[in-house]
């Protein structure tokens, strides 16, 4: 009788088919919201969708519980279409309580849906989200122009742990796996892989089991058999590459690119860090993999961790030092040594808002500047930036390469969006990776011909460890006698050191893959220029824009300092360059300084991502004002 | 060099010409590295130096070994990362008051936590002669500098006390005056498995000459200073006539005209608590009643060396969970197929 009853219930309820789906889960930081957005994640990966993800934590890990500060969420788009960004409106706003909705409401598209737990409505809440007395927006109609569900699931959770023996407290927390049950229900779900988790998360204790799996069933089942639901969506597998993927952030991404830079060129790896974030990530995958070879090092301070790195490199190590903002600041002097020192050196800099300490949990892509300019003296460091979590592997990979190939430090930026993001990655296998080759200087038994700072074609000086007969040599952060590698403060000397060393950095440029676009063509009238984690949203906001019938086209530039060689004769070829960035203007400075062409900015200082439309409009104003001009209103 | 000749002082010698002030006592000390390296047994490919900034701090360029004339106060920070990742190195700090007990105070302190096998030896001139005499951190208070020209408000550090409340695992003082004890401590150091850590009192002949000249010159030195040796009692005097007794935890000198040897404070380099109260012997020495300035170990211990725990931690987990598959961790944990 009851699978019958089930069965007409499910006849009764519309599949509506949908191309892609933007859904946020957002609650108290100790809500379990990240656990289930996750869990939604992998669930919509493994059924074959397109996904891109974005956790927004608040900044205090215990914020006061119900307040707007506290409001932790997690914005998953999944899609049967290719899926460039998490995201811009949401679809459909998961919320467990009053500030929640409050601080999300205005990310959700007209019409969008609303679910939401009753419990985190009552008058402490709407108070702490500062809904005005006797102001509920679930019952004053002020949420009509949505579709609101709501669900008492703190009652339901319970209601389905009766006889669990739980106690209150840890019947509670599983109240996010009632919506992850609900929303899998919603989106006709199989529920293997979380089940799976479960049981691993908690091999220990076969009541938590128990616990979670019932509570994540009662929420599929409540979909199914509450009357209040007549809607259910499919969203299709999105026709992706063959292959076989993975899910992946872009702060795993770094760490796998690093321990395969150090598979393939024979290197240990030496991770020298110290916490902050949202780098550290980085560090507690490195420091899981220690059967690698691998070697973290939580240094005391900033300083002392790229200056441990700076050692592990002196000692012939793949060495790697990562942080953010504040920490890269604090890095810097040393930066500068491991530059004079010409010793191989990856730093890695997840951004996020500045100045000082900023916005810790937000993201910005503020520290270009500061990457490409910001030592003392004449300090040219090469810069790349990853555009996608995954992408985050290869440019960590080849932040590598160029370090030991070119003997010289390199920064590579990626940022709070993309570190934390995540998304299907068509994984390599080791053997598709390319061998960095790596020489160390070999013994003599004539000290006189040793030369440190001779260079090779690339300029590079040799790599000479200690422990290596006949090489003894003392390097330092004084100024070096070209060739010899001395102490020199002769005029000349300095003057040719410091353009040998510009020269090396700018030489790269010939051996680093020429720009592309990455849609439109090379006569389109607008030029949008992109770097780093902006890449999903331009290339989304272009292909609309191309869709539309505009003359546009997109370059996004992964290497920053030197620029690929074609990158002037590019820019070159458009009348109008549009570079959207998440900071107050900072490619489009060096753009303009470099190559004289009257780019203008697209910028966002908020902390948060663009959306497609940001970047639409300024494209619109663009042409409009252009029209205007030419006396041709549009 | 020959493979089968010994390595010599000789050896040791750069082809950089020395630039520190005539006199300074920076020379003794490099004569003495020079002199007790070769005794050491090391491969000099093997011996790396590596200094931070100040006139100490130029000390690897004229070490015929491999050398690191880094940045202010990182060299102890330096030389950690590269112990982590070649432990079969015999790694030398030369740094000064300034260098590390200043500006990289932080590394200091956690290189001797952290207890990596490194030597340090710490040239204290109590001043900063580079820059041109500004007051240092050991300067004593009230002293007149170009930067206090009324004499500063410092409290000055206690390097030695420092260093063990930094739990640090071999901790020694010697001078530039006395090349025959500076050897001996230098082989001490080492052979300590473990971070050491070596004061030396150096005097800086330009900016702050005779700091120390109470406890080097001929004349005062043996009324001024007591050296320690592990089992032996704390005799000291012109003619060795007065002692250290310690009377509960404070000590006393006593005439030995009164006393025996065996009522003296005999020194234990193992006694930590005991190394607490002879490192705070460290009294104005102009002062009527003043203690002597002990030289010698004051403290050794032996305590697990960082690399190698890190090293026997990458073996053991290497060993349990095999060495690690590139394409396993590419892969992951899960995955899916589009056909
Ligand atoms: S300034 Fe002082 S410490 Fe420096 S070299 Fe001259 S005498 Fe020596």
């Amino acid at each position: 009788m009851h699978l019958y009853k089930q069965y007409i219930f499910y006849m009764s309820k519309l599949t509506e088919i949908k191309d892609d789906v933007t859904i946020m889960f957002a609650g108290d930081s100790g809500d379990g919201i990240q656990l289930a957005g996750t869990q939604f994640t992998d669930t919509a990966a493994l059924f074959g969708n397109d996904i891109s993800t974005f956790p927004n934590f608040p900044a205090e890990i215990r914020a006061p519980q119900g307040t707007l500060a506290g409001v932790s969420g997690f914005q998953l788009h999944f899609g049967s279409v290719k899926i460039n960004t998490p995201g811009d409106k949401l679809d459909v706003l998961v919320v467990m309580n009053a500030a929640a909705l409050k601080a999300n409401l205005k990310n959700l598209k007209k019409g969008g849906t609303i679910i939401a737990n009753i419990d985190g409505f009552d008058r402490k809440n709407l108070k702490l989200a500062q809904y005005d007395d006797n102001q509920n927006p679930l019952e004053d109609n002020s949420l009509n122009n949505y579709k609101l569900y709501t669900i008492d699931v703190t009652k339901q959770t319970k209601a389905s742990l009766s006889e669990s023996g739980l106690g209150t407290k840890d019947a509670e927390r599983s109240k996010n796996m009632f919506l992850l049950g609900f929303i899998y229900w919603m989106y006709n779900r199989k529920m293997d892989s979380t089940i799976k988790f479960i049981e691993d998360k908690f091999k220990h204790n076969q009541q938590l089991i128990d616990a979670n799996i019932k509570v994540l069933k009662a929420g599929y089942n409540f979909g199914e058999t509450s009357e209040v639901f007549s809607n259910r969506y499919e969203v299709k597998a999105a026709p992706m590459p063959k292959g076989t993927y993975r899910g992946i952030t872009g702060n795993q991404a770094t760490a796998l690119g690093l321990i395969a830079a150090a598979e393939k060129s024979g290197l240990k790896l030496f991770y020298g860090t110290y916490p902050i974030t949202p780098a550290s990530d980085i560090l507690h995958e490195l420091s899981k993999h220690k059967n690698f070879g691998v070697k973290t090092f939580q240094a005391e301070d900033e300083i002392a961790a790229i200056c441990a790195s700076i050692g592990a490199s002196f000692g012939g190590a793949l060495a790697v030092t990562g942080s953010s903002g504040p920490g890269i600041a604090l890095k810097t002097e040393a930066i500068g040594l491991a530059l004079m020192l010409e010793l191989p050196l990856v730093i890695v800099n997840v951004q996020r808002g500045g100045p000082s300490t900023g916005l810790p949990t937000k993201t910005e892509q503020a520290d270009l500047l500061q990457a490409v300019y910001g030592r003392n003296g004449e300090a040219p460091v090469p810069v790349i930036a990853a555009c996608s979590p995954s992408n985050c592997f290869d440019m960590v990979f080849e932040a590598c390469r160029i370090a030991v190939e070119y003997m010289t430090p390199v920064m590579l930026l990626t940022d709070g969006y993309i570190a934390n993001g995540a998304e299907p990655w068509k994984f390599p296998s080791s053997t598709e990776l390319p061998e960095i080759k790596v020489e160390f200087a070999q013994s003599s038994n004539t000290i006189e011909n040793f030369m440190p700072y001779a260079r090779n074609e690339k300029l590079a000086r040799p790599w000479a460890i200690p422990g290596t007969k006949g090489l003894e040599h003392r390097i330092g952060g004084l100024e070096k006698e070209d060739i010899t590698g001395n102490i020199s403060y002769d005029p000349n000397n300095h003057e040719k050191m410091v353009k040998l060393r510009a020269a090396k950095v700018e030489g790269i440029s010939h051996r680093i893959p020429e720009q592309t676009y990455e849609n439109g063509q090379k006569n389109a009238d607008v030029l949008l220029v992109g770097w780093g984690g902006t890449y999903g949203v331009i290339k989304s906001a272009v292909a609309e824009l191309i869709a539309e019938g505009f003359s546009v086209a997109h370059i996004h530039v992964k290497y920053l300092n030197p620029f690929p060689s074609n990158l002037g004769s590019i820019l070159k070829q458009h009348k109008n360059i549009l570079v959207p960035e998440l900071n107050n203007g900072q490619l489009v400075k060096i753009i303009r300084d470099k190559y004289l062409v009257p780019a203008q900015g697209i910028n966002k200082i908020q902390g948060l991502p663009f959306h497609a439309s940001d970047i639409k409009e300024a494209v619109y104003t663009l042409l409009n004002q252009k029209s205007i001009l030419a006396g041709n209103p549009a | 060099m020959d493979d089968n000749k010994p390595l010599t002082a000789k050896d040791l010698v750069t082809n950089q010409e020395v630039r520190w002030c005539p006199g300074c006592g920076d020379y003794s000390i490099l004569k003495q590295v020079q002199t007790v390296i070769p005794e050491l047994g090391l491969k000099r490919e093997n011996i790396v130096f590596i200094s931070g900034i100040g006139c100490s701090s130029r000390f690897p360029y004229y070490m015929e070994t491999y050398g690191m004339h880094s940045i202010h106060g990182r060299a102890t920070a330096i030389a950690s990362g590269l112990k982590a990742v070649r432990d079969d190195l015999s790694v030398w700090i030369i740094t000064g008051d300034g260098d590390s007990l200043s500006i990289g105070g932080n590394h200091f302190i956690h290189l001797l936590r952290r207890n990596f096998d490194v030597n340090i030896l710490l040239f204290n001139n109590e001043i900063y002669g580079l820059t041109k005499g500004q007051y240092s951190p050991t300067s004593h208070k009230g002293q007149i500098t170009k930067s206090s020209p009324f004499g500063t408000v410092d409290y000055a550090f206690n390097p030695v006390a420092l260093c063990l409340g930094a739990d640090a695992s071999f901790i020694a003082r010697t001078m530039d005056r006395d090349p025959i004890h500076m050897r001996e401590i230098l082989k001490r150091a080492h052979l300590h498995k473990g971070a050491s850590a070596i004061e030396i009192y150096q005097n800086c002949n330009v900016f702050n000459d005779g700091a120390f000249e109470l406890f080097t010159e001929k004349t005062t030195k043996k009324l001024h200073t007591v050296f320690v040796n592990h089992g032996k009692p704390l005799v000291f005097g012109q003619d060795s006539e007065k002692g250290i007794i310690l009377d509960g935890t404070t000590p006393r000198i006593v005439e030995l005209s009164n006393y025996s040897l065996n009522d003296l404070w005999i020194h234990d380099e193992s006694d930590r608590n005991k190394a607490f109260i002879l490192a705070r012997m460290f009294d104005d020495p102009t002062q009527e009643g003043a203690m002597p300035r002990p030289f010698g170990v004051f403290y050794a211990e032996t305590r697990a060396c960082y690399e190698d725990l890190l090293n026997q931690q990458v073996e053991k987990i290497t060993t349990t969970r095999g060495k690690g598959n590139l394409d396993a961790i590419l892969r992951g944990n899960s995955v899916w197929e589009i056909v």
